[in-house]
């Protein structure tokens, strides 16, 4: 058995999310990487644990209609294509299953053996185990829940692919990134997020910056924050946003919507800060606040 | 043009699922349900592309047992012009959906397919991409917002780091995020018309598509409990647990 990753690079190392989705892959066998764009395959070539970098720099925007026809003529190679469950992975992905008339297995949090996984259904309120009889089995793969693999490996063989023909039906317009000093959600030690109960978006910046700023903590938000325009969509922790499993999770001011438990409830330990006693986040927090985040925030800030 | 749009009949998003005692799957039975949120989206955007000239007609369809004409008669009362039904009692998963929707797209000749990105309860993602790449049409998933012109439509798409816009030549099979619009409610009157718009039925057994699933569910289970926690007075006090209880800061 062969495993095969797509991975991503960003800022010029590989995202930690890709290599989560490598450590996963190395319960199929042997693992190659797959890295799409003018990144460089160096990176990528120093993971470890990984026998081969194919590098495809010629799809610079890893459209899908191109990568998943791309990764479909790798696909009789492997017995496992995987990646991170991100944007990028959930985009391709399905598409390349479809491709090859596969059911892809999304969000995988647990491996059982070769052929059977472990995945969240019903916003994380179940777990089911699914055992798949596709001969190439496609899947994403929850990053919190595999441990990622380290970047001093050996230097493995770089190969450079050619790219499908392609047929312009698909053309990359524009990318508008928002700009972020912090970690990256997703493998922040600590986030701190905020809810509506922060009122507007320079609250997110008075109140949850210095205590972010004194932990080095990640700042998230939760959907209603998001569809206020208190914080921008990529900060949205929860089911339609981001899964995170920081060692501490501080929630202010949200209260708690199953939505927004299935991007956090797996977090070893939640605070949270909240002046409604009833509201549910209380009931997966380890510690628990009742009060009012303006005058706590700012005394939390003082006292870390 | 016309634009289909698939929808699912699913556990209601505000009621917390039970994981049935046997293992085998979550409690549907006399449990309310209703039409997947993010499908709700996909059909708002379609019928205000009718609204502004762009489309049409706007074609509901939806894949279940005979009691998903519910969510069917909802598309309508919000505006559906008609509706299919592909008829199976078996559980399908993305990959028979997607040959499903195909063969109705090959039937209706959509310009545009609009739907949800991801079912709340299998929270697969999968579909949308899947059926693209059957047809080989170009896919703008994670839509949040969607134009037309020239034959072509560009799709800003919600991503990791910000938001990427792409440009689809139609036909084109489009996914919709939570921020693509606010959907309407549908009014009494209109309920009331939506009982007359047609509805056809299609058995799925006639289209030729293997629904036998390829990802077998072993087992359903309740996932872990966290242990119930403890209410501070203080910042003072928190502080001190998160560093000495905890060992997190």
């Amino acid at each position: 058995m062969t495993a095969l990753v797509l991975i991503e690079v960003e800022n010029g190392r590989v995202r930690q999310a890709s290599r989560s989705a490598i450590a996963a892959a190395s319960h199929f066998g042997d693992v190659d990487v797959l890295l799409l764009g003018e990144a460089p395959a160096e990176a990528a070539s120093r993971l470890s644990g990984i026998r081969r970098a194919l590098h495809a720099p010629s799809l610079k925007h890893a459209l899908a209609e191109q990568a998943a026809a791309l990764l479909a003529g790798l696909a009789g190679s492997y017995s496992h294509i995987l990646s991170a469950a991100s944007s990028t992975g959930k985009n391709i992905l399905p598409r390349l299953a479809g491709l090859l008339d596969v059911q892809p297995i999304s969000d995988v949090v647990a491996i059982k053996d070769e052929s059977t996984f472990v995945r969240p259904i019903y916003a994380g309120n179940a777990l089911a185990t699914v055992q798949s009889s596709d001969s190439v089995k496609i899947m994403t793969i929850r990053s919190s829940s595999f441990d990622p693999v380290s970047e001093d490996g050996n230097e493995a063989a770089i190969e450079t692919l050619e790219t499908p023909a392609d047929d312009g039906k698909s053309r990359f317009v524009k990318l508008e990134q928002s700009q972020s000093d912090r970690p990256e959600l997703e493998v922040a030690r600590v986030v701190i997020s905020g809810g509506k109960g922060l009122k507007d978006a320079s609250n997110f910046h008075t109140l949850l910056e210095p205590v972010a700023d004194r932990l080095g903590a990640a700042i998230g938000a939760s959907r209603a924050a998001v569809d206020s325009g208190f914080a921008p969509n990529e900060m949205q922790v929860g089911q339609t946003g981001k899964v995170v499993a920081p060692e501490l999770y501080i929630a202010t001011g949200l209260s708690g919507a199953i939505q927004h438990l299935a991007g956090m409830k797996d977090s070893r330990v939640i605070v949270a800060i909240n002046i409604d006693p009833e509201a549910p986040i209380f009931k997966v927090a380890d510690y628990g606040m009742v009060g009012d985040l303006f005058e706590i925030l700012p005394a939390l800030a003082k006292a870390l | 043009m016309k634009v289909l749009v698939p929808v699912k009949r699913v556990v209601d998003y505000n009621i917390k699922p039970r994981v049935a005692a046997d293992g085998s799957g979550v409690e549907t039975q006399g449990v309310k349900m209703s039409m997947n949120p993010f499908d709700e989206i996909a059909l708002e955007e379609a019928l205000r592309l009718r609204e502004k000239g762009q489309a049409d007609e706007v074609v509901a369809v939806t894949i279940g047992p005979q009691v998903a004409q519910d969510v069917l008669r909802t598309a309508m009362a919000m505006g559906a012009d008609r509706a299919i039904l592909i008829q199976t009692d078996a559980e399908v998963e993305p990959r028979a959906v997607s040959s499903l929707l195909k063969a109705v797209v090959e039937k209706e000749q959509p310009g545009l397919v609009s739907m949800g990105k991801q079912a709340i309860d299998d929270d697969m993602n999968a579909t949308g991409q899947m059926l693209a790449a059957r047809l080989g049409w170009p896919q703008g998933t994670f839509a949040s917002r969607v134009e037309i012109a020239d034959g072509r439509v560009e799709v800003a798409r919600e991503v990791d780091g910000g938001t990427e816009t792409v440009s689809l030549s139609l036909p084109a099979v489009i996914t919709a995020d939570l921020r693509l619009n606010e959907p309407r409610y549908a009014s009494l009157p209109n309920i009331m018309k939506a009982r007359k718009k047609p509805l056809e039925t299609i058995e799925a057994g006639s289209l030729g598509v293997d629904l036998t699933p390829h990802l077998k569910i072993v087992s359903v289970a309740e996932p872990p409990e966290r242990k119930a926690g403890i209410i501070v007075e203080t910042v003072e006090e928190l502080v001190q647990k998160l560093k000495t209880e905890a060992k997190v800061i």
